[in-house]
Order: C-alpha cells, then sequence, then structure tokens
C-alpha cells in the first residue's frame, strides 16, 4: 500500500500514478461567535444584530475568529498525513472542513467520495445500553442494519467491555470513564471509510487499548484511500504518517515529509534554545 | 490568540503543489472529486434521507426510551403521563370550569383535543430545538440534516401511540362503544404526521439561525392552542346563536390543528358526528399536510449546508 513517502512536489513527479482524494485550495475559515458584545447594552445589540442583519455585525459584538488562512494543499490516495500545530492553531476545524461539517469563508474543498471524522460520541445515548448505542452509532454511521449485525461481535469484543462480565447490557451511565471512551472508539472504528479524519483518538483507554486502537487505525489505513491524523503526539505521528502538514496560527507553515517537518516543529516548540523565551511578535501579525 | 510561541515566520512551507490556485480547481475536476459540504439535488437528498431511514427510526427509539429510563416505573410512565395529563384537564375544564356545557361526551372529547394537540405542539417545539439542540451531532457525523427534525416528530408519534392506548382505555371508561369508524384515525395521523413533519423543519432551519426561538415558542404555541378549540367545542361558540360573525368560524375551521383534531373525534367519538365537522374536512386534512410537509421539506433542504456553522 503507501509506499508512497510524500515527496514535496507530489503534482508534477509523476501525474499518470497518484490520485488526488482532498484538494483544499485557498482555504479560510473564520467562526462567528455572538453574544461578545462589550460596551453597549447587549440586549439593544442583538436586536440591532437581528433587525440590520450583517452589516451591524461588528456593532453588534459579533466576534469574527479567523481559524485557518488560505491553506492549500493536495492529498493522494494511500498517503496518511499527520496534522500538527500547537493549541488552536485550526487543525481540528480544517479536519471539520475537510469533513464537510464546517463553511469555508473563501476558497474550496474538493474531495473524493465522503470523508468521515473517526467518532460518532455525538449520536450515543448515555441512558442507553451499550448494545443499543452500538446499532445506534453503527447506523448514526451510515452502515446498515445487517452491517451493524454483521459487525456487532467484532466491536463488542474489540471494545473489551464484556471481558469482565456482561457490562454490554447495562447503560452506557453506568461505564467508567475509559469503557465508555474505548466503546465509542470500538463503534466508530467498526466503518471503512475512502477518506477517514482521526482527530487525537489513540490517546483513549488503558495501555493495552491503546496498542489496539493504534493497530485498528494502521488497519483503517490500509483500507481507507487517505487518512489525516491530528495529534500532539509526535511518536504516534512518526508510526503513522508519511507526510506531515504544520498548522501555526491557522497558516499552513510546514508541508512535506514527516521527519523534516517534525524536526523544525520540536525546534519550534521543544527546542531548548529556541522557544525558552518569545520574542514579541510583530504588530502586524498581532491580532487575528 | 496573542500567546503564540513565535511569530508565524515568512512561510518555508514547500508547496503542495507547484501550480497555482485555478489549476487546483482544475485538478480536482480532472479527478471527479466534488466539492466538500456543498448541498445535494433534490431528488439526490431524497435518496440519501431514505437511505438513513433505519438511523431516522432508532434515534427516535431511542430518545424515547431514554426518557424515561431513570424512573423506577420506566416505560410505564408513556401510558401513566397522557392519563395523567388528561386527568388534570377534566379537573379544571370538566368539573371546576364545567366548559361541559352542550358537549356530549365531554370528557373523551376534551381528551382527544389535548393528545392531539399535544402531539403538534411538542412535534413544532422538538423541531425548533432539533438542530439547535444537537449542534454536537451535526459537526460530528455527515447524514441529510432532515432526519434529525423527521426523527423528533416520529418519536412524537409513538409517544402519541401510547396517549392513544389510554385513549381507548378512557372511551370505553366513559361508554364510548368501539366503531368501525375507528379506523379513520390512521389516515388522520398520517396526515398529522405529515403537516407536523413539515412544520417542524421550518421551525428547525428557523431555530438554527435564531436560537431564541425556541424561548418564544412556548408562548406562540398556547395562543395557537386557545384559537385550536381542543378545550371547548369551536362549532358550538361559533354557531349560529353565538353573536359573532360567521367569518370568525369560518377563520377558526381552516386551522389545521382543528382539522387534526375534529378529525379524531369524529372518528372515535360516536356522538361528534360529521355535521360538527369543518365543511371539506379531508380535502383540507390533505391539502395543509401537503403544503406543510412538501413545503417545510423544500424550505430545510434549501439551507442544508449552512446547519450547525457559526
Amino acid at each position: 500500500m503507501a509506499d508512497t513517502p510524500a515527496d514535496k512536489t507530489p503534482a508534477d513527479k509523476t501525474p499518470a500514478e497518484r490520485v488526488p482524494t482532498v484538494v483544499a485550495d485557498g482555504v479560510d475559515i473564520v467562526y462567528r461567535v455572538n453574544g461578545t458584545g462589550a460596551g453597549r447594552g447587549s440586549a439593544t445589540a442583538a436586536l440591532n444584530r437581528i433587525l440590520r442583519g450583517k452589516k451591524a455585525e461588528k456593532a453588534a459584538g459579533v466576534r469574527r475568529v479567523h481559524a485557518v488562512k488560505n491553506v492549500s494543499f493536495v492529498a493522494y490516495r494511500g498517503e496518511a498525513i499527520g496534522l500538527i500545530g500547537t493549541n488552536g492553531s485550526g487543525k481540528s476545524t480544517l479536519l471539520k472542513a475537510v469533513a464537510g461539517l464546517l463553511p469555508v469563508e473563501r476558497g474550496r474543498i474538493y474531495t473524493d467520495g465522503q470523508p468521515s471524522l473517526l467518532g460518532v460520541n455525538a449520536a450515543l445515548m448515555n441512558d442507553l445500553t451499550g448494545e443499543r448505542n452500538v446499532y445506534l452509532g453503527g447506523l448514526a454511521m451510515g452502515m446498515s442494519r445487517a452491517q451493524v449485525k454483521e459487525r456487532y461481535q467484532e466491536i463488542v469484543d474489540f471494545s473489551g467491555i464484556n471481558d469482565k462480565g456482561d457490562f454490554i447490557t447495562l447503560p452506557m451511565r453506568t461505564y467508567s470513564s475509559g469503557m465508555a471512551a474505548r466503546l465509542r472508539f470500538s463503534i466508530a472504528a467498526a466503518k471503512d471509510h475512502d477518506v477517514l479524519l482521526v482527530d487525537e483518538a489513540l490517546a483513549t483507554g488503558d495501555r493495552s487499548f491503546q496498542k489496539r486502537s493504534e493497530e485498528r487505525i494502521r488497519e483503517l489505513r490500509q483500507h481507507a484511500g487517505t487518512v489525516f491524523l491530528v495529534s500532539h503526539s509526535n511518536k504516534s505521528i512518526r508510526d503513522t504518517c508519511d507526510r506531515v502538514l504544520w498548522l501555526e496560527r491557522g497558516e499552513l507553515r510546514m508541508d512535506g515529509p514527516t521527519e523534516e517537518v517534525l524536526k523544525e516543529y520540536e525546534k519550534f516548540t521543544g527546542g531548548p534554545d529556541k522557544a525558552a523565551k518569545p520574542k514579541p511578535a510583530p504588530k502586524a501579525k498581532a491580532a487575528a | 490568540m496573542s500567546q503564540v510561541l513565535d511569530p508565524p515566520p515568512p512561510t518555508t512551507q514547500a508547496p503542495p503543489g507547484p501550480e497555482p490556485d485555478h489549476d487546483l480547481a482544475a485538478l480536482a475536476a480532472r479527478h471527479g472529486l466534488s466539492v466538500s459540504g456543498a448541498r445535494p439535488s433534490l431528488p439526490q437528498y431524497v435518496r440519501q434521507l431514505w437511505a438513513r431511514r433505519h438511523f431516522i427510526g432508532a434515534f427516535s427509539t431511542a430518545k424515547l426510551t431514554a426518557q424515561y429510563s431513570q424512573a423506577k416505573l420506566g416505560q410505564v410512565w408513556q401510558v401513566m403521563t397522557p392519563l395523567l395529563n388528561a386527568a388534570v384537564y377534566y379537573f379544571i375544564f370538566g368539573m371546576l370550569m364545567n366548559t361541559s356545557r352542550g358537549v356530549e361526551d365531554f370528557v373523551p372529547f376534551l381528551v382527544t383535543g389535548v393528545f392531539v394537540w399535544t402531539f403538534t405542539q411538542s412535534s413544532i417545539m422538538a423541531g425548533t430545538r432539533a438542530i439547535s439542540g444537537n449542534l454536537g451531532l451535526v459537526r460530528a457525523l455527515h447524514f441529510p440534516r432532515a432526519a434529525l427534525p423527521v426523527s423528533f416528530c416520529l418519536q412524537q408519534l409513538q409517544q402519541l401511540l401510547f396517549s392513544m392506548a389510554a385513549l381507548v382505555l378512557i372511551l370505553l371508561a366513559f361508554g364510548v362503544p368501539p366503531a368501525p369508524s375507528w379506523v379513520l384515525a390512521v389516515p388522520a395521523l398520517v396526515l398529522q404526521f405529515l403537516f407536523n413533519a413539515g412544520v417542524a423543519m421550518v421551525m428547525a432551519r428557523v431555530g438554527s439561525k435564531i436560537p431564541d426561538m425556541a424561548q418564544l415558542m412556548p408562548f406562540l404555541l398556547r395562543t395557537w392552542m386557545y384559537a385550536s378549540g381542543v378545550m371547548f367545542s369551536i362549532h358550538h361558540m361559533t354557531g349560529p346563536d353565538s353573536g359573532l360573525p360567521s367569518w370568525v368560524g369560518t377563520a377558526l375551521q381552516l386551522n389545521p390543528a382543528v382539522v387534526y383534531i375534529d378529525l379524531m373525534r369524529f372518528a372515535l367519538i360516536d356522538s361528534f358526528g360529521g355535521s360538527q365537522l369543518p365543511p371539506h374536512v379531508w380535502a383540507l386534512a390533505v391539502g395543509w399536510a401537503l403544503v406543510a410537509g412538501v413545503g417545510g421539506f423544500i424550505y430545510f433542504w434549501k439551507a442544508e449546508e449552512t446547519y450547525g456553522r457559526g
């Protein structure tokens, strides 16, 4: 499978063989946050906003957060791409936009098929039994009833919920947080995806479960066309990815082979001589 | 945003492709990639929704079950709640205020009205929160968003079926005989469900843009309820001897809630004869169901790609 360590200029190397699965073309993403109005009474501001629409946005205290700025990249089939960057640099936001769950302000994201985020937490209900949640989660991800039935035993076994007794028939609210996290991961990982987006999912459960889930991610990666992995663990990025995108303050700062980018990134974050005392930012770039 | 360690330097990024932007679009087009997060066409959307029917069903049942899962009596509350509701209304309107004058079989009349109205009311309320209250789901998973309001209406329909079971008990207890006309309850419910789902989808879109609607809706709905003859007979109130101009009665009887409530009464209660029904009642019922159902669906679909944003 992925025997293509990403090189820096993929597009012009062997254009006939490399099939793009995700193309981001100058993507900008902006969040609008209501109710941050400072100064004037926010009730009138809110009314103003409703009546006058966009024009009044600024006056009414809607803050715009420019989370991703002009990011372009092409991801190819068979690649596993790591997304790194300090907290709040726009990694998860970019991932959501690739999944089609967030709108882009400018630019376009083109995808082959429907990329999916790995995660079903939102569809599960704590008051229901683990068993019913397996079905609910599977259906929410777009599996058919028959598919869920077929995978059911596999999911339960993988989660290890029943290792210590018949817990799958208890409501999920009775699970320990670790057990619940394991079941959630097992459900989410039960489906094969064309383009798989993983947002720091590796850090759940105990050590043995982590090992198993890393293995499962690798398996998913073999079936999936392309994998995106957001993680703060440089080790798991090294283990899984052959190409890394480094986002900083919403801007794509580096894009290249894992080792090269991670070396720079480590210098940037952990390098004892470099990051000890941050230099004052130039004013032009200060606020987003 | 100012505690980033370093200023973003002049980007040392090796560009992913040497092509300028418009070539990326061309590259995408060459390989048949589609724009992520774009709104599907209407027929596509219907197909996607149909493909998710199992999810819609499972989600509504799960919500319904989760509702009482912590109570000791558990699912018994599904029937207990409507019965208690009916008892309270009977106590206030039947015994204290004695509104029953002029209405035969007042208790079945009242309880039918309350249950059928509650179905519409809670569907619309749930619809208003369908998107704004489930942002987590909308932002994490990909599915046609109309699945949410439809699923909530389906939950209310299931709830109503429990209420109907309670209603049958009440009818029998008050000596209303079972009749073949009870079968008419089925088409009436189907049409009402379509109407509710349509309005719920409209409100889901409105509520997703203006979350404040969830605060406002209870008042609008209560006003609507008082105009819908849930606890009194519109037929009697606006009859020729009431002194009201006749257009008031006509206007009130066009009210979709009145149409569906009266149809159900007509189907279930022997003494509620056809003469008390609004004119062309089935045509009205079908018309409202189609207008709201189809219109609401299209209105909701028009904003499909914007849900869960902001």
